[in-house]
């Protein structure tokens, strides 16, 4: 049965997140130091090589995405720290900021060393004041000992919107304005923050790379599942004995980590469904547990990994219930700039809610899903796009429990 | 300090505007609506776009309301552990509904989505600050903190 495995997590509990030298006394910013010793171009096909592939849901490959940026020419570059963790049952990020917050700034470091950047932002959510105050402290103690020359770092405060976590809303947001997706291409590695050429990453991407760095990219490449190497923060909620966190190597079973980490469903009760990824995820039966976590093999069962999040159902729980309170969520996000996911969004909701309190009928969820297909490609964003998923996902999986309300 | 002044320190901060709405709405907990004038003044903006700034974060509010911001979390993993009974029993006791203020103008009671700390649900939050666990008997003791 695997281990957790604690590379992200390595100074946890084990250091005052608070103290630099702390950090520094467990080899911190040894990193940022060999990395500086490399040419930029080196740098950057280690990180490739690694393949390494962004923790915030989308997957692409780190290095990959530097090498654009680092092509691009311009007169200023930006590293942006993705920190807006939204996604319901997710706190991986608040985690390794809380415990280890000058590993962050180490990978956004690095990365600003590679692309040619000489200014950093960490977007964090309104909602975790705290660890505002955290970075504030971690920048100022990095800044007193000098060990960022030539790299400024500052923290913006989001105000509680969810689409902010997709890159280009986080952005405009940066910028002061809406928090409103932009039309892609151009892609922020090219025009991002004030049209200068950006890099978003993940905050569980960020602090990948001192690793990655000091170790090599051939050893990180091997631990976990080949395609999506690496480990991954794991979030569990829901009907668990140990609704906890852990880091896991990503070829982990979602039986694993259900049965072994979270040590089984309470009550002597029977699982029914898990949804990984968050709320935008799908929602899986017993015949898929499995699956390992990886991105890909989450993928080949059309589901995501996404955050990470793993949120378990008990025999006992209504899907159609859970799914319709989710049809809330995205309605209440949906930033309404295109039609698919704005009245989508709204319709969704209504039909779910209407079938949630026994008035619904098969006309219902023929519309439902069609509406859900037609979102899936047709919303600007990944928010609208991924909005059906729980519903159609639990009309394929679970009918039964819309059956059972039906009029 | 005055309100000016408190804008004032952002207005140089390139997209500082929101920063600067997070200070305001510290200080009166909503956004005035001279303070949007203000604002839309000092950065030079058109009051549209900063009140359209305003009214996109659900974390700011445009109407007055109560000191003490109670937010419960409403996302699925608070919503099954059952963030629905503590709903009730908070509307209860402070006597109003999600999405009002109390008369004497110490609470605000509002909805949230999940706000990351969902290793202890039901969560809600007083003026940012997290409560694990919660439940209907609970809530008393951590309402008797602000009052
Ligand atoms: C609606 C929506 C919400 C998102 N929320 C987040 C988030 O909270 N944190 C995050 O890192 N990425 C989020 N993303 C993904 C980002 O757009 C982007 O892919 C990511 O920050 C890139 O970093 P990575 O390559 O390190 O994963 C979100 C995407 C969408 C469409
Ligand atoms: S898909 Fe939804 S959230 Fe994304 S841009 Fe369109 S309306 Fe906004
Ligand atoms: S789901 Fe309620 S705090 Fe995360």
């Amino acid at each position: 049965m695997a281990d957790e495995m604690r590379i992200l997590l390595r100074n946890y509990g084990k250091i005052d997140p608070l103290k630099i030298d702390d950090y520094l006394a467990q080899g911190g910013y040894k990193a940022l130091e060999k990395a500086k010793a490399m040419s930029p171009a080196d740098l950057i096909e280690e990180v490739k090589k690694a393949n390494l592939r962004g923790r915030g849901g989308a997957g692409f490959n780190c290095g990959l995405k530097w090498s654009f940026a680092y092509q691009a020419q311009a007169d200023q570059k930006y590293v942006v720290c993705n920190a807006d963790e939204g996604e319901p049952g997710t706190y991986k990020d608040r985690l390794i900021m809380e415990n280890d917050p000058q590993a962050v700034l180490e990978g956004m470091a690095i990365c600003g060393y590679a692309i040619g950047a000489s200014k950093g932002y960490i977007y964090c959510r309104g909602e975790y004041p705290q660890v505002v105050e955290i970075l504030n402290e971690a920048i100022e103690q990095a800044n007193a000992k000098g060990i960022l020359p030539g790299f400024d770092v500052e923290v913006r405060m989001g105000a509680g919107a969810y689409v902010c976590g997709e890159e280009t809303a986080l952005i405009e947001s940066l910028e002061g304005n809406r928090g409103e997706p932009r039309f892609k291409p151009p892609y922020p590695p090219n025009e991002g923050l004030w049209g200068k050429p950006t890099i978003v990453n993940n905050v569980e991407t960020f602090a990948n790379i001192p690793v990655i760095v000091e170790r090599g990219a051939d050893w990180f490449a091997s631990v976990g599942a080949a395609a999506y190497p690496g480990t991954k923060i794991v979030t569990l909620t829901g009907d668990v004995n140990n609704t906890t966190f852990f880091e896991v190597p990503t070829d982990t079973t979602l039986r694993e980590v259900i049965y072994h980490f979270g040590g089984g469903i309470p009550a002597g009760k029977k699982f029914k469904a898990v949804q990984v990824g968050g709320t935008s995820g799908a929602f899986i039966p017993e015949a898929n547990l499995d699956t390992p976590i990886a991105f890909d093999s989450m993928s080949q069962i059309g589901a995501v990994l996404g955050s990470g999040a793993v949120f378990v159902l008990d025999e006992s729980r209504d899907l159609v219930d859970v799914a319709t309170q989710i049809s809330k969520f995205f309605e209440h996000e949906s930033c309404g700039k295109c039609a698919p996911c704005r009245e989508g969004t709204m319709r969704l909701k209504d039909m779910m809610t209407k079938i949630n309190q026994g008035q619904g009928t098969a006309k219902d969820t023929a519309l439902i899903e069609k509406l859900g297909r037609v979102m899936s490609y047709s919303s600007l964003c990944g928010l609208g796009q991924a909005a059906p998923s729980p519903i159609l996902s639990t009309l394929k999986h679970f009918s039964a429990d819309y059956d059972a309300k039906m009029m | 300090m005055k309100l000016v002044d408190i804008i004032m320190q952002y207005k140089d901060q390139p997209g500082g505007l929101i920063e600067a709405l997070h200070a305001i709405q510290k200080e009166y907990s909503y956004l005035p609506e001279d303070a949007i004038l203000e604002t839309a003044r000092v950065f030079n903006k058109p009051a549209s776009e900063v009140y359209g700034v305003a009214r996109f974060y659900s974390m700011f509010s445009t109407t007055p309301r109560g000191k003490n911001v109670i937010r419960i979390c409403e996302s699925a993993p608070c919503h099954i552990a059952g963030a629905v009974e503590v709903i009730a029993a908070l509307e209860r006791e402070l006597g109003i509904k999600i999405g009002e203020s109390t008369q004497d103008g110490v609470f605000a009671l509002e909805f949230t989505e999940c706000v990351g700390q969902c290793q202890a649900t039901p969560v809600i939050t007083v003026n940012g600050k997290p409560y694990f666990d919660v439940n209907p008997t609970t809530i008393t003791d951590i309402l008797a903190e602000y009052k």
